[in-house]
C-alpha cells in the first residue's frame, strides 16, 4: 500500500467516505470480506433492493455549464438493525447482493461493531482500490513520452 | 374497406428459433461468455454504453451477444432497459479535472505539466494483421512507470489564463433532458451535447470530417485528450449529503479552433467540447468538432449552409435507434398501402390510355 493510501485510511473517516468505499468495492470482494467477518445482524427493510438508473451529467467544455451525459444503473436500499440504527446504500450497477452488505455495513459502522467493521472490511476495501488507481497511474507513466532533441545542421 | 388480417405466429416464431440458433452458432465452438465480451470486446461494448446512453458494462455485453454483434440493435435492446428503470435522480456534474488519467495527450502544446501520456492506444500501431493473435498464447505484462504526483491540469486552461481563448461561462442551471421531453428547436448547448453524445459514431465521423473538408470550416486543433476514470457522486436524498458512488471511464477531447474578434473584443481562440461514456476517442473527437460548428450562431460566425451547423438537421438524424426504427420499419407488411398505390397507378393508366386514345 501506498504512503497516500495509508494516510488516506488513517484519517477520521466520516460517514460519506465508507459508504464511498462500499458502494465502488468488488462485489465479491466485499462479500468475501462480509462472510469473513462473520456478523448476521437482525434487520427488516425499509426500502427491498431495488435498481434504477441516475443520469450523469458533464460540463460543457469541463468547466462551463451543466449538461446529461448519459444514465448509469445503480442500486439501492434501505435497512434497520433491531437496535434501530438505520443502513443506506447507494452501489454502481445491478448488484442486490452487494446493496444489502453495504447496507448492513453503513448501519454497523454507526454503532459498538463501526471498529471491528472498518478494520475488516472497510479498510482493506479502500487499500483495494487505492492500490488500483496505483496500479493504473503506473502503467500511464510506462507510455509517457520523454521528448528529445535532435541536433541537426551546421553549429 | 378495412381487413384485419393474423397469421404468421408459427412462422414468426420459427423464424426467432432459427435466429437463435444462428446466433449460437457451431455448437462445436465454446459459448461466448459475458465476461468475455466485456474483457476482450471492450471498446464495443464502450461504444453500445455511449449510444445506448446507459453506462453498465455486464449490460452492454449482453447486449451484444444477444444482437449477435449488431452495433444498433445492441444499442436498441440498452434503450429499452433504460426505460425500465426509474430513475433515482442526477449526479453532480464529473470533475474531468480530477480524473485518473490512463491517457492524455494534447496537439497544441509539447510539454505541459503532466506530459503526453500515450495509454493503450491503436496509435502508433502499423495496421499490420497479427496473426499471433489467431494462436493462442499469453500476453506479458505491460511495464510499469513511477506516476508523477499531483493533478493533470486542462490543456486549455493555460490559454484561458492569458485571456487568449473563449470562456465557459459558469453555472449550476438544471440541463434540460431529452429523454424527458420532446426534442424541441432551438436547441442550448446543454441538449445539443447530450444529443450529441448518445448520437451515432458513424454519423458523427462523417459530419466532423465535413467541417475539416470544409463544409463550415473551424480548424480544430486537440487542445487535449484524455481517457481515464471519474468518480460519480450523487447525493443521497434521504441523508441529505453526496456520496462518490462509482468510477466510470469517460473520454473527454477539448479542441482549439479558429479565433475571431471583434470591435469590443480582441481575437481570442473559440472550443467545441466532446465527452463520452468508455474509451471512444473518435467519438469524443468527433463530438467536439460538430459541437464546435453548431455554436455558429453564439459565436457570430455566418451560416453557410453546412449540414454540421444545422442543429434541426444534426439532432434529429443523429440518434441511431430512432433512424433505424423510421426506416426499418418500412419492411413491415404494408399490403394495404400499397394496394391502394397499385390501384392509383392503374387507374392513372388506363385514363392515359383512353386520353390518348381519343387524341388519336
Amino acid at each position: 500500500m501506498t504512503e497516500s493510501a495509508e494516510r488516506r485510511i488513517e484519517c477520521r473517516m466520516e460517514r460519506r467516505d465508507w459508504m464511498g468505499v462500499l458502494a465502488r468495492a468488488d462485489p465479491e470482494r466485499l462479500a468475501g470480506a462480509w462472510d469473513a467477518l462473520g456478523l448476521a445482524p437482525g434487520f427488516e427493510w425499509l426500502r427491498k433492493p431495488e435498481f434504477g438508473a441516475v443520469m450523469v451529467r458533464g460540463r460543457a467544455g469541463a468547466t462551463g455549464a451543466p449538461f446529461n451525459l448519459g444514465e448509469m444503473t445503480v442500486t439501492r436500499c434501505a435497512l434497520r438493525l433491531e437496535d434501530g440504527r438505520d443502513g443506506h446504500a447507494y452501489v454502481p450497477g445491478r448488484e442486490a447482493a452487494k446493496a444489502e452488505i453495504a447496507a448492513l455495513c453503513d448501519a454497523l459502522m454507526q454503532g459498538p461493531e463501526a471498529d471491528e467493521v472498518r478494520e475488516k472490511v472497510i479498510d482493506p476495501l479502500a487499500g483495494d482500490a487505492e492500490a488500483e488507481r496505483a496500479h493504473i497511474a503506473a502503467k500511464a507513466a510506462a507510455t509517457k513520452v520523454d521528448f528529445f532533441t535532435m541536433v541537426r545542421g551546421e553549429d | 374497406m378495412y381487413v384485419a388480417v393474423k397469421g404468421g405466429e408459427r412462422a414468426i416464431e420459427n423464424a426467432h428459433a432459427w435466429m437463435a440458433e444462428r446466433r449460437r452458432g457451431d455448437r462445436e465452438v465454446p459459448e461466448l461468455a459475458l465476461e468475455q465480451v466485456a474483457e476482450q470486446l471492450s471498446l464495443l461494448v464502450d461504444r453500445v454504453m455511449a449510444e445506448g446512453s446507459l453506462y453498465d458494462p455486464g449490460l452492454a455485453a449482453l447486449a451484444i451477444k444477444q444482437a449477435r454483434g449488431d452495433v444498433v440493435e445492441a444499442v436498441f435492446l440498452m434503450r429499452a432497459y433504460r426505460t425500465t428503470l426509474p430513475r433515482f435522480g442526477a449526479t453532480e456534474p464529473v470533475d474531468t479535472g480530477a480524473m485518473l488519467c490512463e491517457r492524455r495527450i494534447s496537439a497544441t502544446f509539447k510539454d505541459l505539466p503532466g506530459g503526453q501520456v500515450l495509454g493503450p492506444t491503436f496509435d502508433y500501431t502499423h495496421r499490420l494483421l497479427d496473426f499471433k493473435l489467431a494462436a493462442e498464447g499469453e500476453v506479458p505484462e505491460a511495464p510499469v512507470g513511477a506516476p508523477r504526483e499531483g493533478a493533470v491540469p486542462h490543456v486549455v486552461s493555460f490559454l484561458n489564463a492569458e485571456g487568449l481563448i473563449q470562456d465557459e461561462p459558469e453555472s449550476d442551471e438544471t440541463p434540460r433532458d431529452l429523454t424527458r421531453e420532446p426534442l424541441d428547436f432551438p436547441a442550448d448547448r446543454a441538449l445539443r451535447l447530450q444529443a450529441l453524445a448518445r448520437g451515432d459514431e458513424g454519423f458523427l465521423l462523417g459530419l466532423a470530417y465535413s467541417t475539416q473538408r470544409g463544409y463550415a470550416r473551424t480548424h480544430a486543433f486537440v487542445g487535449e485528450l484524455r481517457i481515464g476514470m471519474v468518480a460519480v457522486e450523487i447525493e443521497i436524498p434521504e441523508l441529505g449529503f453526496s456520496v462518490e458512488i462509482a468510477e466510470i471511464r469517460l473520454t473527454e477531447c477539448e479542441t482549439v479552433n479558429q479565433f475571431k474578434g471583434s470591435k469590443s473584443e480582441p481575437p481570442q481562440f473559440t472550443r467545441g467540447y466532446g465527452l463520452v461514456f468508455g474509451q471512444s476517442e473518435r467519438k469524443a473527437l468527433s463530438m467536439s468538432l460538430v459541437d464546435r460548428a453548431l455554436r455558429w450562431k453564439e459565436l457570430g460566425e455566418d451560416f453557410v449552409g453546412a449540414a454540421a451547423q444545422d442543429e434541426e438537421f444534426v439532432l434529429a438524424h443523429s440518434d441511431n435507434v430512432q433512424a433505424t426504427g423510421f426506416l426499418e420499419h418500412i419492411k413491415l407488411p404494408h399490403y394495404v398501402d400499397f394496394q391502394s398505390e397499385l390501384e392509383l397507378v392503374r387507374k392513372m393508366r388506363r385514363e392515359a390510355g383512353a386520353m390518348q386514345e381519343a387524341a388519336e
